[in-house]
């Protein structure tokens, strides 16, 4: 995305930008003893500012949380029906739901593989969706434009900001999963797929390492939602249409019809996070679903900016 | 243009701009010259292209012909340069709901590059000083009046010292005092030497604090100059309030001036309809040419009247009192008045509904 910076104009471009307006200087004498002397006249970040200001507004929204609550509320359903049903019957259920009366570290793990194929899209696509259009159809996009924040510099910190939720959407489910599953279960070694076993603070890395595997699983369709964003000013299409595609693509990954397009489906490798939970760690569907995922993140990004780049920003 | 000086001194300056929305001109070759320190009023009718062209002018919409400068940049390749330098108020405000009013002038301060996160406070907290917001500083921007949002988006504008302030309809929303605040405002920034660049379809609003203006029509630029030059100064014409019309326009024809008939509204009706009884006094309405202004319009430093008072000697207005009065016509009411911008502004862009589109 960054390699065609020079084109448009984006302040974001050289990191030495000449001698610039300071608004530094005025505004000490406005606001008193603000002390913005040696303020330099540049921030040190080119981005820094911006982003903490986007994750903020991202966090604040009550729309956020509630997704986060959401989520969470997924492993304390399956913790608490655990907990007052009878035993499990081994090969029922998700995956490893069976084992949570034994573990409680098992909740997480089986909310996340609960949480793939539509809740977690679900909110990625919300937050992806909204990024450009959001702003467009609220109207704040031409004052931003205007402040102005660079075309390119807001699409990174857009793309940024979803990043930022997709890597707090699985842990959010992962940590309240253990949390829950050590409150109503026994916590204790674990059995892995392998069939070794490993202390409790291992199997938190594993929790961990699954959690970040879905982050980066949700890259891709960070990137699609963002595209599809710059395409609209109703952040509701947005949305929509990215949840559709992500549920579109397990849908194809299904059929076995189409088996050469499997393996360049964003949701691909979504579930194959079991490989985590081997001794030792086999790192390659990890790889895969990166490469996988960077080129989606490649691809929509280009498009992104194409499209953002020469917008008409008429909303 | 007699106000405007050589093209480094222009703070606006474009020419043949030009954008197309499919079949549609929504600009069509527009030649704006605004002097720095003006404050320029842009007029128009709804859809005249005011909006548009003041998107072009930030960058917001790519022009799809012509060429512009802004603050002396060539834009919109030096985009990013110019903006920080200025601030702007586009299509009506725009924030985030949810947040209160100074999160919004913090969230909008951090998108600009040269906003210093250190001042950043005391810049937010002397722009909502500046429109009168203090009190309403950490309130959700959801539960404030359109009036305030209004003054929000002024103060968005006033986040830094700006050389160049954009406002699309700034009084749009605003009660009669905040009408007033704002006009004062604009005056303040005038002052400061900023350049103002106020769009508005309200023209006693752009008569009362523009220096300049320009008016649209259909996408094109249809008259531009100092407010003096587009009232026409030196036309001012006389009003006679009498019950005797018709004695009272033989001796204006007597003068050389050419009477018309209106009712009993300021502007003049169809001439000679309805002929006025003895008791109900009818208005007269007559061109002065070559006269002063009259006192209180602006001082302009308009030199096209005496040219015009060459061609036709000037007739003073006591002169035309004089002869109503020795003609034996009652004269009730007699004024002197300047030709409105409201004037100009209809006879260059259509009356009412039939606006050209």
């Amino acid at each position: 995305m960054s390699s065609n910076s020079s084109s448009a104009g984006d302040p974001a471009a050289g990191p030495s930008v000449a001698p610039a307006p300071g608004h530094s200087e005025a505004a000490a004498g406005a606001g008193g003893d603000s002390g913005a002397g040696a303020a330099p006249v540049r921030r040190g970040s080119l981005t820094g500012d911006l982003l903490a200001s986007e994750l903020g507004v991202l966090f604040r929204r009550r729309r956020t949380w509630a997704m986060l609550c959401a989520l969470a509320a997924i492993p304390i359903l399956i913790a608490v029906a655990v907990r007052v049903s009878s035993a499990v019957p081994a090969g029922r259920g998700p995956a490893f739901l069976d084992r949570i009366a034994q573990n409680g570290l098992f909740v997480g793990v089986t909310a996340m593989v609960v949480s793939v194929p539509l809740f977690l899209p679900l909110t990625v696509g919300v937050v992806a969706g909204d990024t450009i259009a959001g702003e467009a159809g609220q109207g704040t996009l031409r004052y931003l434009l205007v402040a102005p924040a660079g075309r390119i510099r807001l699409l990174i910190v857009k793309y940024a900001g979803a990043a930022v939720f997709v890597i707090v959407a699985p842990l959010v489910v992962a940590l309240t999963g253990a949390g829950i599953g050590a409150a109503l279960f026994p916590v204790g070694p674990v059995t892995l797929l392998s069939g070794d076993t490993i202390g409790t603070g291992e199997a938190m890395v594993r929790l961990l390492l699954i959690a970040a595997y879905l982050a980066v699983s949700l890259l891709g369709l960070s990137a699609i939602g963002l595209f599809i964003s710059t395409l609209t000013d109703v952040p509701v299409g947005a949305m929509a249409a990215t949840v559709v595609l992500s549920v579109v693509a397990q849908v194809l990954d299904a059929l076995p019809q189409l088996e050469w397009l499997h393996p360049w489906l964003f949701s691909h490798y979504w579930l194959d996070f079991g490989d985590l939970l081997r001794q030792p760690v086999s790192w390659d569907s990890f790889t895969a679903n990166a490469l996988l995922q960077g080129g989606y993140v490649a691809v929509f990004g280009a498009l992104a900016y194409g499209r953002f780049i020469t917008k008409d920003v008429l909303s | 243009m007699s106000a405007a000086g050589p093209a480094a001194e222009l703070s606006i300056e474009t020419t043949g701009l030009t954008k197309r929305f499919g079949q549609q001109m929504a600009v069509d070759g527009v030649d704006l010259a605004v002097p720095k320190g003006a404050v320029f009023g842009f007029l128009g009718p709804n859809g005249s292209g005011k909006t548009t062209t003041i998107r072009l002018l930030l960058g917001l919409a790519t022009a799809t012909g012509g060429s512009m400068r802004v603050l002396g940049e060539e834009m919109p390749g030096k985009l990013n340069d110019v903006l920080p330098r200025v601030g702007a108020l586009v299509e009506g405000p725009a924030f985030y709901p949810f947040l209160s009013g100074a999160a919004n002038l913090r969230r909008m301060d951090a998108a600009d590059p040269y906003g210093s996160g250190a001042t950043r406070r005391a810049r937010v907290h002397s722009a909502l000083e500046r429109v009168g917001l203090t009190h309403a500083a950490d309130k959700l921007v959801r539960a404030y009046s359109l009036g305030m949002k209004q003054r929000l988006g002024i103060a968005n504008a006033l986040l830094a010292p700006r050389e160049l302030l954009v406002l699309d309809e700034p009084t749009n929303g605003l009660d009669p005092q905040g009408t007033r605040e704002v006009r004062s405002l604009v005056r303040s920034l005038a002052a400061d030497g900023a350049t103002v660049f106020v769009s508005s379809h309200l023209l006693a609003e752009v008569e009362q604090i523009c220096t300049h203006a320009a008016i649209m029509s259909a996408g094109r630029l249809v008259a531009q100059g100092t407010l003096a030059e587009l009232r026409g100064a030196g036309q001012a014409r006389i009003r006679v309030l009498t019950p005797d019309p018709g004695t009272a326009a033989q001796v204006l024809a007597g003068l050389g001036l050419t009477a018309t008939l209106g009712t009993d509204g300021r502007t003049p009706g169809g001439a000679g309809s309805g002929a006025a009884g003895s008791g109900t006094d009818a208005a007269l309405f007559a061109s002065l040419p070559g006269a002063p202004a009259p006192a209180g319009a602006p001082a302009a430093r308009e030199d096209g009247g005496s040219s015009r008072s060459v061609e036709r000697a000037a007739v003073q207005p006591e002169a035309v009192v004089a002869a109503l009065v020795a003609a034996g016509v009652r004269v009730r009411g007699f004024a002197t008045e300047q030709a409105s911008l409201e004037d100009r502004f209809v006879a260059l862009t259509g009356e009412g509904f039939d606006v050209v589109q």
